[in-house]
């Protein structure tokens, strides 16, 4: 390992191996991709199902199958890959070079410069701690994610009964995974009155194999000495407070926790990085650079994706900002002057944008707008986009949608020359209105 | 008149198929979406995925699918026909496993590399 | 098998009776009905090292604490347990709390606790800015702190079997004897024969009843106890490392409308906790109740109004050993001579475990234990903690050591050389949370989400079966079998 880098990428799951590939591409020479496991690829190498890479290979891929396209693509670079490396932490310089350190048994802790930093650490789970589940604490209750590591990289069986509390895909995915796997899934329990996952999901996890979906419910007490005995879920009121006399009891073994995924920002904060709130992730402009100059990020660590094939996509365009980045000899390691930034500020419908800033100055001709609507939309609804100075607002853009939820991530593009307009201070609003609501 | 959701890819569109009027399918947004309709009905198939055993200590299992899909009455005979073999590296990604798995006219196939 | 002395339980009380004695050269057992020591209320309280203003002065409580707080400085340092010396606020709110703080200032003064100080609300607001603008006035007590009390308990236990002491876990006890001297020591007066439920059999001249909530029931095997333990639990939040700041000593409240308040600390592994409600139960029942985390939220925002407490990464509950007596109940059972109760070890039983080992010396000689200093004694214990080294002790490290090059726990930056440490201690774990209070792998933010599979395969490395490896006690499977 070197102690000099043009770019540090910080995780080799989707993000930070199509973002080290495009930065390659784009001209980056020196370039180390730091992956704490003993093989790239993320959290896909234990997603075995299908549903991966149809928007981005045209063909319905399994996660390891996705993630194995981008390793030997990699391998055709001089792209330095790192296994079983921790970044422990990493700060900007002076001189505006940021230090990384990181740790392996072969290099030992290593102190690292490189002029850019791509952060792709990705997402952790929620836990039954973080949402306060009522009950004792006995074996058997698993975050999701860590029942389907045991179960398709170790191949053990965690349990024989299971309930399973939230219908988000990964619940649903689980719901099947358990299923062939031997064990019987007695429900799959959602808070919402709508699941969180995709209509495929529904279909081919829990109506394939009878599993009843409890919508508008959760579960209130979890009840076993040492292992689960038993689950109480309970219908909730629309303020999601447990409804008294409505309890439902489930013998079972085991619970599985689907309940939310958290971006996993714990080096960015140490390093300054700021994080916005509603995303959990930090602010990013068009080109995935954070508010620090030379930090770009990318896929689940800005903003939890549904599809992977997007977080390529959003990694190619870090790559390329960071690219740009290093070869324009950019390193003047001030934060930036918001004033040269329109912020995409959002109605109360909306719960977020990624990004949140555009660069004036953007050499893109388009600007993709992601974000995620707050309640579920069934009939037509209008997205407005909307230039306004804080006192009056113009509409730039509109587009139509049939449908709409939270689960499932917008994107609207936005013609540049809507906004070359550098003189006056003007932020870009998103709003959800109804389709009659045409000016 | 049977409505479903299409599985063949995230949209998931709401499908309507008319058994009495030969299984015609509307909703669907693409060809592969009328094939579903028209199959559902009558011989849903499905493509599984699964695990199967590796003489590895650091790598225990490989992941593994059918290379199309299979009649959905079949999916727990395959896994039980899975679940009884082991493999030795390496093992390529596409690599046949199994030929031909319980007579459903697919093989599986590796979908991980194992060096 | 024939001892001098048998310690009945390994929670922090029969830990730091067993530290001590394994000063002297004596045959020492300690039976541990679970499959790891501190396995009960040791590890689910708040950790607080008490000052010790609150016990009656002249009680055993008062001093315990107060000589258990003196001897804790050196011994944590000695054997390596994490501390923090932050000090303590308990606050007022109003006249009548301001009476009770000056009052609990008396009793201190009483106790010999040195250190103390009465603020007002502008010294309060300085030195701790969180705290809600309705305090009135704190008693400062500098001499409190915060502790890993499972950690003390596996210092005290690993020490003692460092220096010959044996430890037999999975052995609940069932039956006590009272045998003729010669079957065991003829030297002393008394000798009991302790059998355990699934056939096990020790003898011991003197025995220790240090079995915290189910003390009552071991000491109604030799003789009918003037005592019964009233079990109470106590339930908590923990907050990330996020929330890590808000205070930087441990806050009390002042006790009003027959409540004792509850307290928001920082705990010695940079979390924050809050808690615990005080409800009659049974001696088994951990749960964690809406009702009781509601009580704590409301009663943790009067002391720190800004607490966010959706930081929160676990709640948990602990059962105290309160009992019908107002005092810990430590002598010689008159009816069983060589029968010494450690009952009812309620607050401050943490704090004054430190001197619990005097006390039992104490009352041993008294009933005729005959002690001789050992010449050897091993009375130091390090560990190798990753996350604290400095660049340049990593680097050595990691040359020494690979296995410290790979990062576990990316929570709490946990290697796997520490994980084998554990594995390899003096008292080595047989569950994932065994290992997790050895080294400290998922005790951070995903609680074990991440680590827990890899936690997993090192403990089936070490020669467990998969389906053998425990959460925590027995029966706590986790794996019901292989693919």
């Amino acid at each position: 390992m070197n102690s000099v880098y043009d770019l540090v990428v910080i995780g080799a799951g989707p993000a930070g191996l199509a973002a080290a590939y495009e930065a390659w591409n784009k001209g980056v020479k020196k370039i180390l991709l730091v992956e704490r496991s003993s093989e790239t690829g993320g959290i896909l190498n234990q997603c075995i199902h299908n549903g991966f890479g149809l928007h981005h290979f045209k063909e319905e891929l399994t996660g390891p199958e996705y993630a194995a396209r981008f390793a030997s693509m990699l391998k055709s670079t001089g792209v330095e890959v790192a296994l079983e490396s921790m970044v422990l932490d990493f700060k900007e310089c002076e001189d505006g070079f940021k230090t990384v350190h990181l740790v392996n048994p072969k290099d030992g802790f290593c102190e690292i410069k490189t002029k850019a930093v791509i952060l792709a650490m990705g997402c952790r789970e929620r836990s039954r701690g973080a949402i306060g589940i009522p009950g004792t604490r006995p074996a058997g209750i698993f975050t999701a994610g860590t029942a389907q590591r045991l179960i398709n990289c170790e191949g053990y069986m965690v349990g024989k009964r299971v309930v399973i509390l939230g219908s988000g895909d990964i619940g649903l995915i689980m719901a099947r995974r358990l299923t062939l796997s031997g064990a019987k899934v007695l429900a799959c329990v959602e808070l919402m009155p709508y699941s969180g996952g995709l209509a495929r999901n529904i279909a081919q996890c829990l109506n394939d194999f009878n599993i009843p979906l409890y919508l508008s419910h959760t579960i209130t007490d979890i009840i076993g000495k040492e292992r689960v005995e038993k689950v109480i879920v309970s219908k909730v009121d629309e303020k999601r407070k447990p409804v008294a006399g409505s309890e439902i009891e489930f013998e079972c073994d085991t619970v599985l926790l689907s309940v939310g995924l958290l971006p996993e920002n714990e080096l960015s904060k140490n390093a300054g990085i700021k994080i916005d709130r509603r995303t959990k992730g930090p602010f990013v402009f068009e080109n995935r650079e954070t508010l620090t100059s030379g930090v770009f990020a990318c896929g689940n660590v800005v903003h939890v994706h549904d599809l992977v094939d997007y977080v390529t996509k959003e990694s190619e365009t870090a790559g390329k900002g960071a690219a740009q980045y290093i070869l324009s000899q950019q390193n003047s390691g001030a934060s930036f002057n918001l004033k040269d930034a329109v912020e995409v500020l959002t109605d109360e419908n909306i719960s977020y944008t990624v990004p949140q800033y555009i660069h004036k100055n953007t050499e893109e001709k388009v600007v993709s707008i992601f974000f995620r609507v707050r309640s579920v939309y069934k009939t037509d609804a209008l997205i407005a986009v909307y230039k306004t100075d804080g006192k009056t607002k113009t509409r730039i853009a509109s587009f139509k949608r049939e449908h709409m939820a939270p689960g499932e991530m917008e994107q609207i593009n936005i013609a540049v020359s809507q906004f070359t307009d550098t003189q006056n201070d003007f932020k870009i609003l998103v709003a959800i209105e109804k389709p009659e609501e045409a000016e | 008149m049977k409505e479903l959701i299409c599985i063949c890819c995230p949209k998931g569109c709401h499908l309507k198929v008319d058994e009495k009027n030969d299984y015609k399918v509307t909703g669907n947004s693409c060809p592969r979406g009328e094939e579903y309709g028209k199959n559902e009905i009558t011989d849903p198939k499905r493509t599984v995925t699964h695990t199967v055993r590796v003489n590895s200590h650091t790598h225990p299992r490989l992941s593994c699918k059918t290379d199309r899909t299979v009649s959905k009455s079949l999916m727990f005979d395959i896994i039980k026909e899975l679940d009884k073999i082991t493999v030795n590296p390496p093992v390529n990604i596409k690599q046949v496993l199994i030929k031909n798995v319980c007579n459903s006219g697919a093989d599986i196939i590796a979908t991980q590399e194992l060096v | 098998m024939n001892y001098d002395v048998a310690i009945i339980g390994c929670g922090v009380t029969g830990a730091a009776v067993a530290y001590e004695l394994s000063k002297y050269n004596l045959k020492t057992v300690i039976l541990e009905a679970e499959n790891d020591v501190a396995a009960g209320t040791t590890k689910a309280n708040s950790g607080i090292l008490h000052a010790g203003y609150d016990p009656k002065p002249g009680s055993l409580m008062a001093i315990l604490n107060v000589l258990g707080n003196e001897y804790a400085r050196s011994v944590c340092k000695k054997l390596d347990v994490p501390v923090k010396w932050c000090g303590s606020f308990v606050c007022a709110f109003g006249k009548e709390d301001d009476m009770t703080v000056k009052e609990l200032y008396g009793r201190g003064l009483r106790n010999r606790v040195s250190d103390m100080e009465i603020l007002k609300a502008e010294q309060i607001k300085k030195l701790e800015p969180n705290l809600s603008d309705k305090v009135t006035s704190a008693l400062y007590a500098k001499t409190a702190g915060v502790v890993s009390p499972w950690e003390l308990c596996l210092a005290f236990a690993e020490t003692a079997v460092k220096n010959g002491t044996e430890l037999k876990r999975n052995f609940k006890v069932s039956s006590i004897k009272k045998i003729p001297c010669e079957q065991c020591n003829k030297e002393y007066k008394s000798a009991y024969s302790i059998t355990s439920d699934d056939g096990q059999s020790v003898n011991a001249s003197f025995v220790i009843n240090a079995a915290g909530v189910y003390a009552d029931e071991i000491h109604s095997l030799v003789s009918k106890p003037a005592y019964k333990i009233k079990p109470s639990r106590g339930q908590y939040y923990l907050l990330d490392h996020e929330a890590n700041g808000i205070v930087s000593r441990v806050i009390f409240q002042c006790p009003s409308n027959g409540t004792k308040g509850i307290l928001v600390a920082p705990t010695c592994h940079g979390n924050i906790i809050a808690g615990p409600d005080a409800v009659s139960t049974e001696k088994d029942d951990l749960a964690v109740t809406s009702k009781g985390l509601e009580y704590i939220a409301e009663l943790a925002k009067k002391s720190v109004p800004s607490l966010d407490l959706s930081l929160s990464i676990r709640n948990f509950a602990g059962v105290r050993a309160n009992s019908t007596e107002d005092d810990f109940i430590i002598e010689e059972v008159p009816e069983s001579k060589g029968f010494i109760d450690f009952a009812g070890i309620k607050s401050p039983g943490l704090t004054a475990s430190f001197a619990m080992g005097d006390a039992a010396l104490m009352l041993l000689e008294k009933a005729g234990l005959h002690i001789e200093q050992k010449k050897k004694f091993i009375d130091s214990r390090k560990k190798i903690r990753f996350a604290e080294l400095s660049s340049e002790e990593k680097v050595e490290l990691i040359k020494d050591n690979y296995t410290y090059g790979r990062i576990v726990c990316r929570c709490e930056s946990i290697t796997e050389g520490e994980i084998l440490a554990a594995l390899n201690s003096t008292i080595a774990p047989v569950s994932v949370d065994g290992v997790k209070r050895r080294c400290n792998a998922g005790m951070g933010r995903c609680q074990g989400g991440f680590c827990s599979p890899r936690v997993i395969k090192l403990l089936i490395d070490s020669g467990i079966e998969p389906e053998n490896i425990m959460q925590d006690k027995n029966g706590s499977y986790i794996i019901t079998g292989e693919m």
